[in-house]
């Protein structure tokens, strides 16, 4: 144990979400095996990150953490430079092989906030936050222009998430809302069309029930009609004549709703809520302040996927284009999240056995 | 635990209990959340799961059109215009062609598709759900359909679909008239009304096709129809049938068509032949035609490109918008309104001596036959086409009466006839010629269009209603090819005016020295006429015997065009009519022959 740093609740959690995933997937990719066998490659891939951060000794990480930041925040603007993608500039060509820069990032804040924070008394004071909401709001900015409204506010949470966890004062996180209900008008001038769009149809779906609104309301028409036990395995009528979208990406979870009712639904939520628990736990045993505020806000994170994506299926948000986590198809997000997973389970590992904390 | 140096001494018991309190608060939100989306799903999944589970049923039942089939158009005597056959298209269904890459390669091979067919295909796919049919070819051969049927196996998603396709069994000889139908593009979807057209392809898009669309078209009719998981249709639940078009039956006699279009042979011009009672259009000739056959599946853009490159215009409509100098066949007319106003008496004589002179002015305006006609008559004046008796009468009339006498007969406008796009033609005045050049009127052109030439443009449909409204001594009705109009008395002439220009007109015919009267020997029937010719190429001598030996030398385009009016039988006027042979020379050896053929023919018709 002492050794191998893993948490066998936590694997093992993560293990039967992923396995109800794949299930899930198979019928949602119109029974294409091959879409399963990528999708198990790539979670091997996020287990092998697992592996690799849970290994990584904490104090390793908290003197690079601000070089990792600076070099994924130079990816980032590499990006908005260089980067390729239709529509959205959001991939980073190296030649041999493409990724998400954002992605980075989501480990990247946390790190260099933890790292930051937790070398000064905490809860933070006024100098400190402010760097701290300047850190976070760096590569928001970036992100929202490439664009990919989702990560950026995914990235935003999981860092004020971490201020939160550090103490940040109660007048300060009412000051910051106070500022971002200003601020809110600014930032619907600066969004791009579709974004516009996307926020307006989730306000009322029925505006354009053939485009922007389609998604929402035929999502909740699948979750609907699969009512307490679901239609069954493969049998999701919604997802096979195509009134869904994408139902083996961002709607899955429309499909596994409509296949396997409330019922299925509860039994997912309570996986989900069974990681987190376990996760924040974990988080809240570290060792020291940096372990605690960065395993915290990783969990935090995954939780925000989780609720964000679930949210938007069911009409709750507006569809951002947030993959449901672990069970979506897509690689990258779940490369990141297991790496989470890792870094918690290697900080976790290393908790001072007899502090009573 | 090691620590920077310059940080100041710190409580980390404190601090990790500010954390932990912090944890509290994030469990309580993480678990308040998952409890609000928990009760989401159960209230969409349970209390409200009727109302889904029916519209996710609704999502399975699809309201299909059933477009109506398209009225056919008859000619007078019931004979088949246009017509509906049945053929097969080429339809492949998305959803049902997982691999819809290698099918269309699959395909290529099979049926020869072009690179438009294959670029709306795709635009369509685009378009629809993947489990809407998408047409991929249509009209396939016979030899395509077994084809296609023997490899079906290996196409998935791939159906071959029977339809009705407009067909013109006499394409080319009526196109001017039947127009044709078209695939509906954009600019047609802004002016047609959507619900009518759901399940429709094609749409009038020129000609009779266009102008009765809507008596054409019908009402769709619609099917209720259950789908399985797959979209297939499962059952019908509902369905409200279709109203066909319908047919449409014009005044056009498909014999006398075919005889006008034989008669001009290979000439490029225009015939228009009229009831004079009723109005009613019996032939209408536009020469060269086309296959409009070609435009319902889509012509291809070199063919389209040959077609509009032509040099003799077979897309051009010329008997609706062919503008032309009426040369002399304006004479009859200008009589009548010489009688009316007094500048002249069945009578009274002129002379002329071969040239025309306004007095004070230098420029000479010549007779056809050198050393002209001597004195003449009206009746001569018209049997011989003599130039000086018009030169005279039009500087006696003057422009402006002469415009207004002509305007009686529906000169200067459109006669209304109901097919899309006609030219009205022009008849100059004073004030038109400021309007249109900015320049006052001189003198020698009111000369000049005494004998139909300089401003004046009619169109063939134009001459043949002027000449029927003639042949009515002025009252026929306006020309149509569906509706029935009633006669109007256009013009009002003493009877002793119109018996003397029909004398003359007669004369053409029938006289020893009528301009015309080369046709005489092959009418079985009297036949009154008048020829005319409209320059193309002003020439220095604008002599009529020696231009039409000059003719041969000419390039074809830069000959003058050959006109002729006439109506017949005479003492009883029943039909009238108007040729136009383009760039044929004289309207009495070219021109007349073709009336005099047309004419044979609508007697033995029994008009």
């Amino acid at each position: 144990m002492a050794t191998w740093r893993l948490d066998g609740w936590l694997l093992g959690l993560l293990a039967l979400l992923m396995g109800f995933g794949l299930v899930v997937l198979y019928s949602a990719g119109e029974q294409d095996i091959g879409l399963v066998w990528r999708q198990l490659a790539r979670l091997g891939l996020g287990l092998g990150a697992l592996m690799v951060l849970a290994h990584i000794p904490p104090r390793f990480l908290q003197i690079w953490a601000p070089w990792l930041f600076v070099l994924a925040l130079l990816l980032l603007v590499a990006t908005a430079l260089f980067g390729v993608g239709r529509g959205a500039q959001r991939w980073l060509d190296l030649g041999f092989v493409r990724f998400q820069p954002a992605e980075a990032m989501k480990l990247a804040l946390p790190l260099m906030l933890a790292a930051l924070l937790s070398r000064r008394p905490l809860p933070p004071g006024w100098v400190d936050s402010a760097i701290a909401l300047a850190l976070i709001g760096l590569p928001v900015i970036l992100i929202v222009n490439q664009p990919d409204l989702g990560t950026a506010v995914l990235v935003a949470a999981s860092g004020f998430g971490l201020l939160f966890l550090a103490g940040l004062r109660w007048r300060l996180i009412m000051l910051m809302g106070a500022a971002l209900a200003a601020a809110l008008p600014l930032a619907w001038i600066n969004l791009h069309a579709y974004q516009q769009n996307r926020v307006l149809t989730f306000l009322n779906p029925e505006r354009d029930p053939l485009g922007q609104g389609w998604n929402i309301i035929q999502s909740k028409i699948a979750v609907g009609s699969g009512g307490l036990t679901g239609k069954g395995w493969q049998a999701s009528s919604q997802s096979h004549l195509e009134f869904l979208p994408e139902p083996h990406t961002d709607f899955i979870f429309s499909v596994l709703a409509e296949e396997f009712g409330f019922l299925g639904v509860l039994l997912v939520l309570s996986l989900y809520a069974a990681i987190i628990l376990r996760a924040l736990y974990m988080a809240s045993r570290c060792r020291d302040g940096f372990g605690r505020l960065l395993a915290g806000s990783v969990a935090l994170m995954f939780f925000l996927y989780a609720a964000v994506n679930i949210a938007m299926v069911s009409g709750l948000l507006p569809v951002v284009g947030v993959p449901l986590p672990l069970v979506s198809y897509g690689g990258t997000s779940a490369v990141t999240l297991l790496a989470g997973f890792g870094l918690i389970m290697g900080l976790y590992s290393r908790r001072r056995f007899m502090d009573g904390v | 635990m090691p620590r920077a140096p310059s940080a100041p001494v710190r409580d980390e018991h404190a601090e990790l209990a500010v954390i932990g309190r912090r944890y509290r608060w994030l469990v309580a939100v993480v678990f308040s959340v998952l409890v609000l989306l928990g009760l989401r799903f159960g209230k969409l999944q349970v209390v409200d799961h009727d109302l889904y589970a029916s519209r996710s049923e609704d999502n399975r039942i699809r309201l299909q059109a059933l477009p109506p089939n398209r009225g056919l158009v008859l000619d007078r005597h019931g004979r088949v215009l246009a017509e509906n056959l049945p053929a097969y298209r080429l339809v492949i269904v998305p959803e049902r062609s997982p691999a819809l890459a290698e099918t269309l390669v699959e395909l290529d091979k099979l049926v020869e598709i072009s690179a438009s067919e294959r670029e709306r295909f795709e635009r369509q796919r685009l378009r629809s759900r993947r489990f809407e049919s998408v047409p991929f070819k249509t009209n396939l051969s016979e030899e395509e359909v077994s084809r296609l049927a023997v490899h079906r196996h290996r196409l998935a998603g791939v159906e071959i679909e029977p339809y009705l396709t407009r067909h013109y069994p006499h394409g080319p000889e009526l196109a001017h008239v039947l127009g044709y139908v078209g695939r509906i593009d954009e600019r047609d979807l802004q002016r047609l009304p959507v619900e009518r057209y759901r399940g429709t392809s094609h749409v009038g898009k020129t000609g009779i096709e266009r102008q009765y669309e809507s008596v054409l078209h019908g009402q769709p009719g619609y099917e209720r129809v259950e789908t399985n998981a797959q979209g297939r249709v499962l059952r019908v639940l509902e369905r409200g049938e279709p109203q066909p078009g319908e047919d449409l039956r014009l005044s056009i006699d498909l014999d006398l068509q075919l005889a006008a279009v034989e008669a001009l042979g290979d000439e490029a011009g225009a015939v228009v032949v009229l009831d004079v009672a009723s109005g009613d259009v019996l032939a209408l000739v536009s020469q060269p035609g086309f296959d409009p056959n070609l435009f319902v599946h889509g012509i291809s853009a070199s063919l389209y490109n040959a077609l509009l490159t032509h040099p003799r215009r077979p897309l051009f409509n010329r008997f609706l918008a062919g503008g032309y100098e009426p040369g002399s066949t304006v004479k009859p007319f200008l009589s009548l309104a010489g009688l009316e106003t007094g500048a002249i008496t069945p009578h009274s004589r002129v002379f002329s001596n071969g040239e025309f002179r306004l007095p004070g002015h230098s420029r000479r305006y010549r007779d056809w036959r050198r050393g002209g006609h001597g004195w003449v008559d009206l009746e001569l004046a018209l049997a011989e086409s003599v130039n000086a008796y018009y030169y005279q009468l039009a500087v006696e009339l003057g422009i402006d009466r002469m415009a207004r006498e002509l305007a009686l007969f529906g000169f200067g406008r459109a006669t209304g006839l109901d097919l899309p796009g006609e030219s009205g033609g022009v008849l100059p005045t004073r004030s038109w010629k400021r309007a249109t050049f900015g320049e006052p009127w001189f003198p020698g052109e009111t000369v000049i269009t005494g004998i139909g030439q300089g401003f004046t443009v009619v169109t063939p449909l134009q001459l043949a209603h002027a000449t029927a409204a003639l042949a009515g001594r002025g009252r026929t009705a306006a020309p149509g090819l569906v509706a029935s109009r009633e006669p109007i008395q256009m013009v009002a002439h003493a009877d002793a005016h119109w018996d003397a220009v029909f004398d003359g007109l007669a004369a053409v015919v029938h006289g020893s020295s009528g301009t015309a009267r080369s046709i005489a020997r092959v009418l079985s029937v009297e036949v009154a006429g008048k020829t005319g010719t409209a320059q193309v190429f002003a020439r220095p001598d604008d002599d009529e015997e020696r231009a039409r030996l000059a003719t041969r030398e000419l390039p074809w385009h830069l000959r003058n065009h050959a006109l002729f009016i006439g109506f017949a039988p005479l003492d009883d006027p029943r039909i009238a009519l108007s040729v136009v042979v383009e760039h044929g020379g004289g309207g009495a050896s070219v021109a007349a022959p073709v009336a005099a053929a047309v004419v044979d023919r609508a007697m033995t018709l029994g008009y």
